[in-house]
């Protein structure tokens, strides 16, 4: 769910145009916008606080089969969340549209991954090392 | 002084509302923006719009940004209201700042700490000279930033570990039998406050007013020697755990900043000489706001540290009140509504105080 949730609408619109067919399925949730309350820890305590709220989007669905699929996606895209549950469905049935959605998400999590390290690739490239005036002086 | 209800003006207020409209368009010649461009090219203002108006979407807080002409804190108040619309599906678990995907991480106190120090993106360094090159839009590079052979290091620990395994760091506790989490958006501002309820009201605070206190701690009305021990700027996870599921599920990455603030405290009867602590978190990057509210954090701390409480930064009620910009600009933006009937009194009275004291000197004269 976590790769699923990180996959862009786009990226999933792909993958569901790759499917050899398109899965019936009905609404057990229809997808829906809402909030979800972020908290942050209170310095290094125990404790936290509210820090503030994040767009959310949720929704669950049932396949013809009964399998279910749920998805909580970040941001208001609902078709994002509703191709996120059905991929999650997919996920859990014991035929080839498992092991090809398996596939759809090992993908999505090398692209993540890859993103990922790109971003702190570059940030390494700004990894800096001070000096402090006195040590830049030539030995007597 | 209480403003009167007028009725009329329709005409006039639809009136102004296009005005409005076609202020904001500008000259038709010109282009017009995207909600997109503003997320994707003012990005720092949409951080900012995001922290205060204390919801986390780009897109709205770009489209706010751009219905409110730029104007951040009409922004704000927009993101606000339309947050009142939404549903609360759940609360998050605590965010693990410690497993940050860095991106920027910075500390004042050593010069060699384990992971390093990371400038990223930071205007600090730069000459601060208008970019005459940015007049003209260029064809967009693959990319301009320089690329590391090797990722950052995951999970570092924070810059001041080193001694605060010598006990030199304040050890921070959860105030004993703490209940709820306290949440301004459901509960209104309740002094004293506890810690929760001061990080949420800062966080979402008006950065300019929490800047502005900062400052005024560290020149001298306030008793602030902070240093920061280390700023982070990067990726978290959201987790959260659904009623549906029973078991946490990460649902997407958000950018925060943090900063840990050490101030020296020189001890009371209660404690040893140590650096005590002031905290900051917010949306986006967002540093200067981080660390104002860690300095005013710290400074708020007073009286749970046993220090005497003099000056406006350690006066909860006079900050806590005072940080909401939708409410502070709200009351002084009231000012322009009708104030006929106060303003007739008011005058009325002015009469008088004048008539009694020129009748004073008159009785004067007579008398002598």
């Amino acid at each position: 769910m976590a790769v699923l949730a990180r996959a862009s609408r786009d990226e999933l619109e792909q993958a569901y145009l790759d499917l050899p067919n398109a899965p019936a399925y009905i609404w057990l949730r229809p997808p829906e916008s809402g909030l979800v309350l972020v908290r942050g820890r209170t310095g290094e305590t125990e404790a936290s606080f509210n820090l503030g709220e994040v767009t959310t989007t949720r929704c669950a669905l049932k396949l013809i089969d009964g399998t279910t699929g749920f998805a909580f996606t970040l941001g208001r895209d609902q078709r994002q969340a509703e191709l996120a549950a059905l991929f999650d469905a997919l996920l859990q049935r014991g035929d080839e549209t498992a092991s090809a959605s398996l596939k759809v998400v090992s993908e999505f999590e090398h692209a993540q991954s890859l993103r990922r390290d790109l971003k702190s690739r570059k940030a390494a490239s700004t990894k800096v090392d001070f000096f402090a005036m006195s040590q830049a002086r030539e030995p007597d | 002084m209480a403003y009167v209800a007028v009725k009329g003006g329709e005409q006039a207020i639809l009136n102004s509302h296009r005005l409005i409209a076609e202020e904001r368009r500008g000259d038709a010649a010109v282009p017009e923006l995207t909600v997109r461009q503003v997320a994707e090219q003012m990005g720092l203002a949409v951080d900012r719009v995001m922290c205060e108006g204390s919801v986390y979407d780009r897109e709205l807080a770009a489209l706010a940004l751009k219905q409110a002409q730029g104007d951040a804190v009409e922004a704000i108040f927009l993101l606000r209201a339309y947050r009142t619309t939404m549903p609360r599906f759940a609360v998050s678990n605590t965010l693990d700042t410690a497993q940050m995907a860095i991106q920027r991480r910075v500390s004042a106190t050593f010069k060699d700490i384990p992971g390093g120090h990371v400038l990223g993106s930071t205007y600090e360094y730069t000459h601060r000279l208008l970019d005459f090159d940015l007049l003209d839009p260029a064809p967009c590079e693959d990319t301009k930033a320089n690329i590391a052979d090797r990722p950052l290091e995951s999970g570092v620990g924070r810059a001041f570990d080193s001694i605060r395994d010598e006990g030199l760091i304040e050890v921070e506790t959860a105030p004993a039998g703490q209940q709820a989490v306290f949440d301004l958006t459901r509960e209104p501002l309740s002094l004293p406050a506890g810690r929760d309820q001061r990080l949420q009201n800062l966080a979402r605070g008006d950065e300019g007013f929490v800047v502005g206190l900062a400052y005024s701690a560290l020149r001298g009305y306030g008793a602030a020697h902070p240093y920061v021990g280390e700023t982070r700027v990067g990726d978290v996870a959201v987790e959260i755990v659904p009623e549906e599921l029973g078991f946490a599920v990460s649902i997407g990455d958000i950018t925060v900043t943090e900063c840990q603030m050490l101030d020296l405290f020189g001890g009371s009867e209660l404690q040893p000489a140590q650096f005590t602590r002031g905290y900051g978190l917010s949306f986006g990057k967002s540093e200067r706001k981080a660390m104002g509210m860690a300095i005013v954090d710290r400074s708020l701390r007073c009286r749970e540290l046993g220090e005497e409480a003099r000056y406006p930064v350690q006066d909860e009620e006079f900050v806590l009140a005072h940080t909401d910009n939708l409410e502070a600009a709200g009351f002084v933006s009231h000012l322009t509504l009708p104030h006929y009937v106060d303003f007739q009194a008011d005058l009325q009275f002015i009469r008088q105080l004048r008539r009694e004291k020129s009748g004073d000197h008159l009785d004067k004269e007579a008398a002598e």
